[in-house]
């Protein structure tokens, strides 16, 4: 019968485990039965188990997280692995998120748009994005943490059920992806995207001064060698206009998210003036709420206020530019910290910092569930 | 007269972020850094002909030890036009602060015995880790930095020690440790990251003091 005995017999009353050929599987089964010798199946198809650990170890010594479940959140990830649990946590849940890609940056990357969705057509949305300044890696290490969040938490009533009962809610991680490669294999500080000029030196421009919102004036430079230059015009950025384009023609979106770091601030509009928006007293309401959920959590002090006075005048800014094309629920979170580390904040805080961020987030997407407009 | 500045606002938290940089130049060493925990009031007086001048509450922490904490007044003065002067700052603690002779000690000897000069970058490294033999070290830079960053701030500016990029020990004959810095100093307001060449000098009964210090010109393409 060729039976291979993976716990050979060792005395009377000692069970045995026996690994059987196909063949053989009727055979052994009679003569066991007809002995009156009890027996229970501890491996259907050991084939299948071995193909599966095979395939295990190539990924193992590729460094590729096999799912969601072992990918760690607490350490900073190339592109390639960000994109690649993208694409993980879509195949673990084919009826929750899809991958959509809107647009393709400067060096020809694609820009990736993870959306959480329970169904419906064009449902209202709620809008989140980190990394839009490439050195700002606690907001793209949040972000990945938050997809997983998302998933973990859809069915689950202090989650984000209620909200996906109704909305969607689409997140982009990576939101300048020219830039992350370039910190992390050039210039660790760099900010901008990697757009060129004819007749400068200088390389990129600040996506977070190049939307039309005040677009040129005070708060940005017209300096290509400068942080914050605005660039040639307003969504000269793929970065940007891809965002643009797809905020237009979505057409749904009631709650938009731009998360950087660092400062420990909740902003909201606006940048580019000291007029204040019309809706500000709720949104220094929904603000107070929010980062008092986020303290709740580790202590973590947060100031809250509008952009122009709360760090600097800022013009052609992502939020003021959604805040006028009439997304009401406009924040920009800058997460830890306040300088002793900085942008190099070390990688046991990314999960804290996900985790509480995750708090504000909450009040501010309950908020636009429970005030439709 | 002076007016209640809200503590939410880009001004009070500049004028907090100088001031602490300047106290921490003072007090710090090796063994000691000083952080602000919190800013708990500001004020600001428009004084003409002269400048604006800052009335701030802060209390600060010891980045070692977060659990010690020290209140402080600090007033501030930013000088008016071009003339290059650094803010006079002023401060006074309420309390004392945690004795660190030992660490001090520690570090000092450490360092003397070295048979080749200390040498070492990127401190913190890209993902924030910094080598626990390296962070007095770091500590000292951090110190330094709030020289540097007092002597350059102005109602525009808010510094901070983003990174060291280079550090090495310079052998001297006499009592003190030397050390050639090049760091990186952001600056929130204008979102630059300035690189900028600092000579420290550190004894532990002397304090630090920085006898050099230049900016660089910044890397043009990344």
């Amino acid at each position: 019968l060729q039976l291979d005995f993976w716990l050979a017999p060792r005395g009377l009353g000692q069970p045995v485990d026996i690994r059987v050929p196909f063949p053989s599987l009727q055979s052994l089964k009679a003569h066991l039965e007809s002995n009156g010798i009890s027996y229970s199946i501890m491996i259907e198809d050991v084939q299948t188990l071995v193909d599966h650990e095979q395939m295990e170890m190539l990924r193992g010594r590729r460094g590729l997280p096999l799912s969601t479940n072992t990918f760690d959140y607490a350490t900073y990830h190339s592109l390639d692995e960000i994109y690649a649990f993208m694409d993980l946590l879509v195949a673990e849940n084919p009826n929750l998120v899809s991958k959509l890609e809107i647009g393709r940056s400067t060096e020809d990357r694609p820009l990736y748009v993870l959306k959480f969705s329970k169904g419906g057509t064009n449902r209202p949305a709620i809008w989140i994005d980190t990394g839009i300044h490439s050195r700002e890696w606690v907001t793209q290490a949040s972000g990945v943490w938050f997809a997983k969040k998302i998933v973990q938490d859809h069915e689950n009533n202090e989650g984000v059920a209620s909200i996906l009962d109704k909305m969607d809610i689409f997140l982009e991680i990576v939101t300048n992806p020219d830039g992350f490669v370039f910190t992390q294999t050039r210039n660790r500080m760099w900010r901008k995207t990697r757009s060129r000029r004819p007749g400068s030196v200088c390389i990129g421009v600040d996506p977070n001064r190049n939307w039309d919102a005040g677009f040129g004036g005070p708060g940005s430079s017209g300096n290509a060698c400068s942080e914050t230059y605005h660039g040639p015009y307003a969504n000269s950025e793929p970065e940007v206009k891809s965002i643009v384009d797809f905020v237009k023609s979505h057409g749904n979106i009631k709650a938009f998210i731009s998360i950087h770091s660092y400062s420990q601030l909740l902003l909201y509009p606006y940048g580019y003036t000291t007029t204040p928006v019309p809706d500000e007293k709720e949104l220094h309401e929904i603000s107070e709420k929010a980062v008092a959920a986020l303290s709740s959590l580790y202590g973590t002090n947060y100031k809250y206020g509008s952009i122009i006075t709360t760090i600097y005048r800022a013009s052609g800014g992502t939020i003021d530019w959604t805040y006028n094309q009439g997304i009401k629920y406009s924040f920009t979170f800058e997460l830890r910290d306040t300088g002793r580390y900085g942008f190099l904040l070390p990688a046991k805080e990314i999960v804290p910092t996900a985790q509480e961020t995750w708090l504000a987030l909450k009040v501010i997407m309950q908020h636009t569930l429970d005030h439709p407009y | 007269a002076a007016m209640e500045v809200p503590l939410s606002h880009g001004l009070a938290s500049r004028a907090a972020a100088l001031a602490t940089g300047y106290l921490c130049y003072r007090r710090g060493s090796p063994g000691r850094g000083l952080a602000l925990r919190s800013l708990r009031r500001a004020r600001r007086q428009d004084i003409d002909d002269v400048g604006h001048k800052y009335y701030l509450e802060l209390e600060l922490e010891d980045v070692l030890d977060k659990d010690s904490t020290v209140n402080c007044t600090a007033e501030v003065l930013y000088h008016l036009g071009n003339k290059n002067i650094p803010p006079d700052v002023q401060f006074t603690l309420d309390g004392e602060l945690k004795n660190t002779d030992e660490a001090d000690n520690i570090f000092y000897n450490r360092i003397k015995s070295l048979e080749k000069e200390l040498v070492a970058e990127n401190i913190p490294d890209s993902h924030g880790n910094v080598p626990p033999e390296m962070e007095p070290i770091r500590l000292l830079a951090w110190v330094a930095s709030g020289y540097v960053i007092w002597q350059n701030s102005t109602e525009n500016t808010k510094f901070q020690l983003a990174q060291i990029k280079h550090v090495k020990q310079v052998k001297r004959s006499d009592e003190y440790l030397e050390f050639d810095y090049m760091i990186l100093l952001h600056d929130m307001v204008s979102q630059e990251i300035i690189p900028w060449q600092m000579t420290v000098l550190w004894h532990p009964q002397h304090g630090v003091q920085v006898t050099q210090d230049s900016r660089q010109p910044k890397h043009v393409s990344g």
